[in-house]
C-alpha cells in the first residue's frame, strides 16, 4: 500500500496552486517603482579589438538615464571563477580577467560593450543603436584543435595560449595504462563529440537591482538557483558590498538547469548601476539574447579506448578530451571536464586502471559551464558507447559484456579517486530488462522490418556523482567555496514549523518533499510546515540547488536541525510530563513517557516554548528554533540502467524513439511522484542532446543555432510515455535519509541508450559500417552515415 | 499612444497603448496580469497562449490593437468561479503536469483549446496538439497524461506516478 | 520593436489607401511579420492591418469550381472549410507552424512573404492557384519569384487565392526539427490536364516545379514513375539542418508519399 503522506507518498505539490492559477512570482513579474530598463550593445563580432565606444549621440537620445562602458567597471572587479584546476605539471590553469563590460576586446558574439539605462525598454534599445563602435574585427578562434595550434589567434593577449589547463588524472598512473594497454588482447577504440547545448529555461534570465540610499542596502532580484552564492561572489569580488549590506532575492524561477548557477555580468551590472543612478534598473533578458549569453553545456571532443584482456574483462581504459571553456572561464566551469567527468570514469566497472587526459581550451564562443549532468553526461556517453562498441567488436551480448565488469563488492575505491559507498548494478540492470520485454525485441523488429523501418535496442548503465560536495575534499581538488547545505527549522507557538533552506526550488518541488520530510519525523500533517528559501535576507547561508544536491545535502541539513528541535522539544516535554527526557518518546506529533500513558500534544510543547510559564527556564532557553549546517562526508552515487528502442525510416533517416525505460537506484525516496518527473524531464533533454539539439557556430564565431528557429528544443511529438523504476534501493550510507539524488540522471543516462540504439538498428539493417555517428542523430546525418 | 478596450475574463479593461504594444505585453504591463509569460521572441514556445474570441493564439505575436474589442481568457480566467481549480487545472496538479510552471499558463490554455475542440483526443493527439507548447522541466510525460486524464479518460495504465 | 501607426480598415479599399501610404506594410496574421519586427529587421512606418475586412476572409466554391479563399483566411479555417472540397489543402492547412499559430497566420500573409521554407506556396504552385489582389489576377506560375520574391508591387494586397480542385492531391513535409517549417515539402496534384509537382523547403530559389516528375507523373501516376529520375538539382539550400543532397533526396522521398498518398 503506497503511502498518503510522509516520506515515501507521492503527496501533490503545493506549488503547483499558484503556477497553476497565473499567481507565480518570477523575477520579470517584480516592477519596482521608478524603475529604470537596462539594454545591453553587445559585439556582434566573435573576436575584435575595441578602439572606441563612442556614446555622445546615445546620451542624448529621447529617456536615456546614463550609458555605462567597460571605463566604468575598471575600478570593480571582474567576474570570478570559482574552481582552479591544477593541471598534469602541477601548475595553476591560465585565468583570464572577466570584466562587466568588455574592455579592450570583445571575444565572443554576445559580449557586452555597453550598457543603456533608459525610461523604458525600447528607449535604451534605441539609444544602443546609436552608440558608435570602432571595433578592428581579428580572426576568430573557434576549433579547439585549432585554437591550440602555434599560430592560432589568441583570445586573450595576456595568456600564453589558448590552454586553459591540461589535466593528467590519475597522472601516477599514466605509466602502468599505457603498459595494460600494450599487453592487451583487444582494444577498442572510439572518436566522438559530445554536442554543445544551451540548456534553454523555459523563462530567460532577469535581473533587478535596487539601491536604498537611506540605508546604503542594495537588493538584487535575479533568475538564480543559489542566491547565497551569487551575493557571495559579486559582493565580495566584483562590487566589494559586505553581505550584510547586500540582500540577493531569487523568487519563483522558471528552470534552471545549471545554467542559473553561474554569476553573470548582468547582475552585477543591475546591482552596480542601480547603486550609481539611485533607480532600480531591470533587464529581462530575450531569448535570442540567451542563446549568446547564457552559458551553454557539454562541448567536448574525445577520443577513449578500452584494453580487455583474452576473457573480456576490462583491463585499462584511456581518454583524451578536449574540453571547450569558450571565451571566458565561467563560474564552476574549470571543474566540469575535471573533477565532475575524470572522477566517473570508472562507471559501474571494476576497470583497474584509468588516465583522463583533458585539455580545457579557451575559444571564441560563449562560455560554457554545467548543465544539468555536467561532466557526467559526457564520462558516461563516452564509456557507454564504447562498451557496446567492444561487444559489437567482441560478438558478445552488450549487456553480458557489461555485468561480467560490473562492481559488485561495496564501498569500492575506483581508481579516479572516488569511493562508491554502495549499489546493485545487477540489480537495475534485472529490474530494466523486466521492464523492456527483451525477449519480445525480434518480434517488433521484424513487425518493424515489414513496414519498411529499422528497428533498434540500445541499452546502458550509468554511475554519477551527486550531493555535492565534502568541502574538505573539494578544496583539495581547487574548489574556492564549501559545498555544505544549511537549513533553519523555526516552530511557532502554536505549532507550525518553517524551514527555512539554503538549497533553492526552480521545479524540483522542495516546498513539498521538503515538507514531507519534517512532517514525518515530528509527526505532524504536511500543511503544517511551510518551506522557505530563495532570500538572501531569510534563509541561513546556503550553497543552493545544483548537482542533484538538494535533498542529500539540504535535505540533510534540513533533518540535523529538526533532530536538535525534536531534542529540545523532547526536554520541555519531559518537563510538562514531570518525566526524564531520556524517557520521552515522539510519534504522531505526541510526547509520551514510554511505557506509560502520559503523553502531551506537539502543540503543548510548543506552546510552552514561547510562553514558557512552566518550563526549564534555568536548564533551557525558552523558543524553539535550530538551525544545522551540513557537510556531507563522501558523494552520493546513483546509478540505473537505461533503454531504448528506436525505429529508423532509412528513406529518410529519420529516428523516432518507440519506448524509452529507465530503472534507477536514488536511494530512498521522499516523493516518488516528484522523482519519477525528474526522471521524465532529464529524459526529455538526454533524448534532445541525442537527436535534436545543437550549438552551431561557423568558422568566424557567428552562432547558427540562434534562435528556436534553427535549435531544436524537444517536443511533446519527439518523446514518447517514458517507463521509469526506481523501486531498486540502495540506502546511501552516510547521510541520514539515505537519499542519493535524483536530478541529473534522466539526462546523463539517456544520450548513450538512444546513439546505440540507432547503431544497433543499423547494424541490424545490413549497415555495419556505421560504427558512429555524432550527435545530434538529426535525420541528414543518420541518412548521411547510412550512405556510407 | 491610442487607447484599447477589450474583455479579460469577463471584464471590460482599457488601456492606452503603443501601436507596438503586443498582447502579451498589455496583459503583463498594463494590466499587472503576470501568469502569461514569455518565453521565446520567435512565436515558439507557447507560454503566452491565451485565448482571444475562443482561439488559442500567442499573445506575444498578436497586437493589441488588433485585438481592440477582443474577449481575452487567460490563465487568471481559468479557475471555476469558487476559485477552486478547474478540471484541467487539477488534473495537471494529481498527475504533476508542471515543475518549474514557467510554461504551465501556455500549456493549461493550450489544453484547454484541445478539449474544447477534441473532447477525447488520443495521446497521438494530444502531443501533435503541443507542438507550439515547449516545456522543459516535464519531458511531456504528465503534461500529456493530465491532459487526457483531464478528458475523462482513464490513464491508470499509463506508466509510473 | 520600432514604433508605428497602426491602422485598422474595414474594406480593401482602405487598405489600399492606407497602404499607399510612406514605409505602409501590410499585416496579415504577423506570424513571420511580428518576430522579425522585434528582431528589427523590418521598421514600416505604418502597419495595415488586413484582419477587419469581411471580404478577405473565408472559403468559397465558386462557378468554376475552385476554391477560393480570401486573403486573410487564417490557416485554421482553411483546415475546417476547405476540407470537404479539397482535402490536401486542408491538410496542408492543417499543418503549418502550430494550433495557436494556425488560428492568426493568413494564407496571404504567408503567400505574400514567400518564405522559402513555407507550406502555402506549395500549395499555390502545385495546384496552379490564381493570386487574385486588389489591381489584378497572378498565376501561380508567375507569382513566386525566388526566395522572399513575389510579383506583388508595393502596395498591393492579395485579396483571395483561387484553386483549381485536381483529382486527386497530397502534400508531404519533412519538417525541420527547430522551426517545425518545412525542410522538405512536395506538393504532388494531378490533373485532368497533366500533374503538377511543387517543392519547398529546398532550394535557395524558393518554391518550384519538378518538371521531370510532372512529366513521368502526368504518363504514369504512380510511384514507380519518379523512380529512375534523378533527384532534382539546382540552388538547393545547404544548411546545419541537412546538405544540398539530403534535400534533393528528400524531395524524391516526399514526391513518392505524396502519389503514393494522394487521394
Amino acid at each position: 500500500m503506497p503511502k498518503d503522506h510522509g516520506i515515501g507518498a507521492s503527496s501533490k505539490r503545493r506549488e503547483d496552486v499558484r503556477f497553476l492559477t497565473g499567481r507565480g512570482r518570477y523575477t520579470d513579474d517584480i516592477n519596482l517603482h521608478g524603475q529604470t530598463y537596462v539594454h545591453f550593445l553587445r559585439s556582434d563580432v566573435a573576436h575584435g579589438r575595441l578602439h572606441k565606444v563612442d556614446t555622445s549621440a546615445a546620451e542624448a537620445m529621447p529617456g536615456v538615464v546614463r550609458i555605462f562602458t567597460g571605463k566604468d567597471f575598471e575600478g570593480v572587479g571582474g567576474l570570478p571563477c570559482g574552481w582552479q584546476v591544477t593541471d598534469r605539471h602541477g601548475n595553476p590553469m591560465q585565468e583570464p580577467a572577466h570584466p562587466v563590460l568588455a574592455q579592450g576586446k570583445v571575444r565572443h558574439v554576445g559580449d557586452p560593450i555597453a550598457a543603456v539605462v533608459a525610461e523604458t525598454a525600447a528607449q535604451a534599445r534605441n539609444a544602443a543603436e546609436a552608440i558608435v563602435l570602432d571595433i578592428e574585427e581579428l580572426p576568430a578562434v573557434v576549433d579547439m584543435k585549432k585554437a591550440l595550434s602555434a599560430d592560432a589567434p589568441k583570445v586573450h593577449d595576456d595568456l600564453t595560449s589558448n590552454l586553459c589547463y591540461d589535466w593528467g588524472f590519475v597522472e601516477e598512473n599514466k605509466g602502468a595504462v599505457d603498459e595494460a594497454f600494450a599487453r592487451a588482447a583487444h582494444v577498442t577504440t572510439l572518436e566522438l563529440v559530445n554536442n554543445r547545448l544551451s540548456p534553454n529555461a523555459m523563462e530567460p534570465r532577469v535581473a533587478v537591482g535596487d539601491y536604498n540610499a537611506g540605508t546604503d542596502d542594495s537588493t538584487l532580484y535575479t533568475t538564480s538557483q543559489n542566491p547565497h552564492v551569487i551575493r557571495l561572489l559579486m559582493g565580495a569580488f566584483v562590487l566589494g558590498i559586505p553581505e550584510h549590506k547586500l540582500r540577493v532575492v531569487a523568487p519563483d524561477v522558471g528552470g534552471g538547469f545549471g545554467s542559473k548557477i553561474f554569476h553573470y555580468a548582468e547582475e552585477a551590472f543591475c546591482t552596480f548601476a542601480a547603486k550609481q543612478i539611485r533607480r532600480p534598473v531591470k533587464w529581462t533578458c530575450s531569448r535570442s539574447e540567451a542563446f549568446i549569453t547564457d552559458a551553454h553545456g557539454r562541448d567536448h571532443v574525445t577520443k577513449i579506448e578500452l584494453a580487455l584482456d583474452a576473457e573480456n574483462n576490462f583491463t585499462a581504459l584511456r581518454t583524451e578530451t578536449y574540453a571547450n571553456m569558450g571565451a571566458y572561464l565561467s563560474t564552476f566551469a574549470p571543474s566540469v571536464p575535471t573533477w565532475l567527468h575524470g572522477t566517473l570514469m570508472a562507471g559501474n566497472y571494476k576497470t583497474p586502471l584509468i588516465y583522463v587526459n583533458v585539455k580545457a581550451v579557451f575559444t571564441n564562443t560563449v562560455p560554457v559551464d554545467a548543465y544539468r549532468g555536467a561532466g557526467r553526461p559526457e564520462a558516461t556517453y563516452q564509456l557507454e558507447r564504447l562498451v557496446d562498441k567492444a561487444a559489437r567488436e567482441l560478438g558478445v551480448d552488450p549487456v553480458d559484456l557489461r555485468r561480467q565488469n560490473f562492481v559488485t563488492q561495496f564501498p569500492y575505491a575506483t581508481p579516479v579517486a572516488v569511493e562508491y559507498d554502495t549499489g546493485d548494478y545487477h540489480a537495475t540492470m534485472d529490474k530494466l530488462l523486466e521492464m523492456i520485454d527483451r525477449d519480445g525485441f525480434e518480434a517488433r523488429a521484424a513487425k518493424s522490418k515489414a513496414d519498411g523501418k529499422l528497428r533498434g535496442l540500445g541499452i546502458n548503465c550509468y554511475i554519477e556523482a551527486c550531493g555535492i560536495a565534502p568541502s574538505a575534499l573539494v578544496g583539495q581538488l581547487g574548489a574556492r567555496a564549501g559545498l555544505y547545505e544549511s537549513a533553519t527549522v523555526r516552530v511557532n507557538a502554536t505549532g507550525g514549523i518553517v524551514v527555512m533552506t539554503g538549497s533553492h526550488s526552480h521545479g524540483q518541488g522542495h516546498e513539498t518533499s521538503f515538507a514531507q520530510v519534517v512532517a514525518d519525523m515530528i509527526g505532524v500533517p504536511e500543511a503544517q510546515v511551510e518551506i522557505v528559501h530563495g532570500d538572501t535576507a531569510n534563509t541561513p547561508m546556503g550553497m543552493g540547488t545544483y548537482g542533484s544536491r538538494s535533498i542529500a545535502v539540504g535535505g540533510s541539513a534540513m533533518v540535523r536541525a529538526t533532530e536538535k528541535i525534536i531534542n529540545k522539544a523532547k526536554k520541555i516535554a519531559a518537563h510538562l510530563l514531570e518525566a526524564s527526557d531520556s524517557d520521552i518518546e515522539l510519534k504522531d506529533g505526541q510526547f509520551t513517557v514510554a511505557g506509560t500513558d502520559k503523553s502531551v500534544a506537539w502543540g503543548d510543547v510548543t506552546l510552552a516554548a514561547y510562553v514558557p510559564h512552566n518550563y526549564p527556564l534555568t536548564e533551557l532557553e525558552p523558543g524553539l528554533e535550530e538551525t544545522a549546517f551540513y557537510d556531507p562526508n563522501n558523494f552520493t552515487y546513483p546509478a540505473g540502467a537505461y533503454a531504448c528502442e528506436v525505429e529508423i525510416d532509412p528513406d529518410t533517416g529519420k529516428v523516432r524513439i518507440c519506448s524509452f525505460a529507465a530503472a534507477d537506484d536514488f536511494g530512498n525516496v521522499i516523493n516518488p511522484m516528484i522523482v519519477s518527473g525528474q526522471v521524465h524531464g532529464g529524459l526529455a533533454q538526454g533524448i534532445g542532446q541525442a537527436l535534436l539539439e545543437n550549438v552551431s557556430y561557423d568558422e568566424n564565431g557567428q552562432l547558427l543555432s540562434a534562435s528556436y528557429m534553427d535549435y531544436a528544443m524537444p517536443r511533446a511529438d519527439d518523446v514518447p510515455f517514458y517507463q521509469v523504476d526506481h523501486s531498486c534501493v540502495t540506502p546511501c550510507t552516510h547521510n541520514p535519509l539515505g537519499v542519493k539524488g535524483c536530478g541529473e540522471a534522466g539526462a546523463i543516462g539517456s544520450p548513450p541508450a538512444v546513439v546505440n540504439a540507432v547503431i544497433d538498428a543499423l547494424h541490424r539493417g545490413g549497415m555495419t559500417h556505421v560504427a558512429h555517428i555524432d550527435m545530434p542523430l538529426t535525420p541528414a546525418r543518420v541518412w548521411s552515415a547510412m550512405q556510407g | 499612444m491610442t487607447q484599447v478596450t477589450m474583455t479579460v475574463n469577463g471584464k471590460a479593461v482599457s488601456g492606452t497603448v503603443e501601436g507596438r504594444t503586443l498582447l502579451a505585453e498589455f496583459l503583463r504591463e498594463g494590466l499587472r496580469m503576470t501568469g502569461t509569460h514569455i518565453g521565446c521572441d520567435t512565436s515558439q514556445c507557447g507560454a503566452c497562449v491565451v485565448h482571444v474570441n475562443g482561439n488559442a493564439i500567442k499573445s506575444c505575436t498578436a497586437l493589441a490593437l488588433d485585438l481592440d474589442g477582443a474577449s481575452v481568457v487567460t490563465i487568471e480566467g481559468m479557475a471555476n468561479p469558487d476559485g477552486s481549480l478547474s478540471v484541467i487545472q487539477q488534473a495537471f496538479q494529481d498527475h504533476h503536469g508542471l515543475q518549474c510552471g514557467f510554461c504551465t499558463p501556455g500549456m493549461v490554455m493550450s489544453a484547454a483549446a484541445l478539449l474544447k475542440e477534441n473532447p477525447k483526443p488520443t495521446e497521438a493527439e494530444v502531443r501533435a496538439y503541443l507542438e507550439g507548447n515547449i516545456c522543459r522541466c516535464t519531458g511531456y510525460h504528465n503534461i500529456v497524461k493530465a491532459i487526457m486524464a483531464a478528458s475523462g479518460q482513464d490513464v491508470s495504465a499509463i506508466a509510473a506516478e | 520593436m520600432y514604433n508605428f501607426e497602426f491602422a485598422k480598415p474595414a474594406t480593401i479599399a482602405e487598405a489600399v489607401e492606407a497602404l499607399a501610404g510612406e514605409e505602409a506594410q501590410a499585416l496579415g496574421g504577423g506570424q513571420t511579420l511580428l518576430p522579425t519586427m522585434k528582431q528589427r529587421l523590418a521598421a514600416p512606418a505604418t502597419l495595415v492591418s488586413l484582419n477587419a475586412i469581411p471580404e478577405m476572409i473565408g472559403v468559397c466554391v465558386n462557378e468554376a469550381g475552385e476554391v477560393c479563399i480570401g486573403g486573410a483566411t487564417p490557416h485554421a479555417t482553411v483546415a475546417r472549410e476547405a476540407q470537404a472540397q479539397y482535402p490536401a489543402l486542408a491538410a496542408l492547412a492543417s499543418h503549418i507552424g502550430d494550433p495557436a499559430v494556425r488560428n492568426r497566420g493568413t494564407i496571404g500573409g504567408s503567400l505574400a512573404n514567400n518564405d522559402p521554407s513555407a507550406c502555402y506556396p506549395a500549395a499555390a504552385l502545385g495546384s496552379g492557384a490564381v493570386i487574385k489582389t486588389n489591381t489584378r489576377d497572378i498565376p501561380a506560375d508567375d507569382y513566386f519569384q525566388g526566395m522572399f520574391e513575389t510579383a506583388l508591387d508595393e502596395g498591393e494586397i492579395i485579396t483571395e487565392v483561387r484553386f483549381p480542385v485536381p483529382q486527386k492531391a497530397n502534400y508531404q513535409k519533412f519538417v525541420q526539427p527547430a522551426s517545425r517549417f518545412a525542410l522538405v515539402g512536395v506538393f504532388v496534384a494531378k490533373y485532368a490536364d497533366g500533374v503538377r509537382v511543387a517543392v519547398t523547403g529546398a532550394s535557395s530559389d524558393g518554391v518550384f516545379r519538378w518538371h521531370e516528375a510532372e512529366a513521368a507523373l502526368s504518363a504514369d501516376f504512380s510511384k514507380a514513375a519518379i523512380e529512375g529520375l534523378a533527384a532534382p538539382t539546382g540552388a538547393m539550400i545547404s544548411d546545419l539542418h541537412g546538405s544540398g543532397d539530403y534535400r534533393a533526396h528528400l524531395v524524391k522521398v516526399m514526391t513518392g508519399r505524396a502519389v503514393a498518398a494522394a487521394s
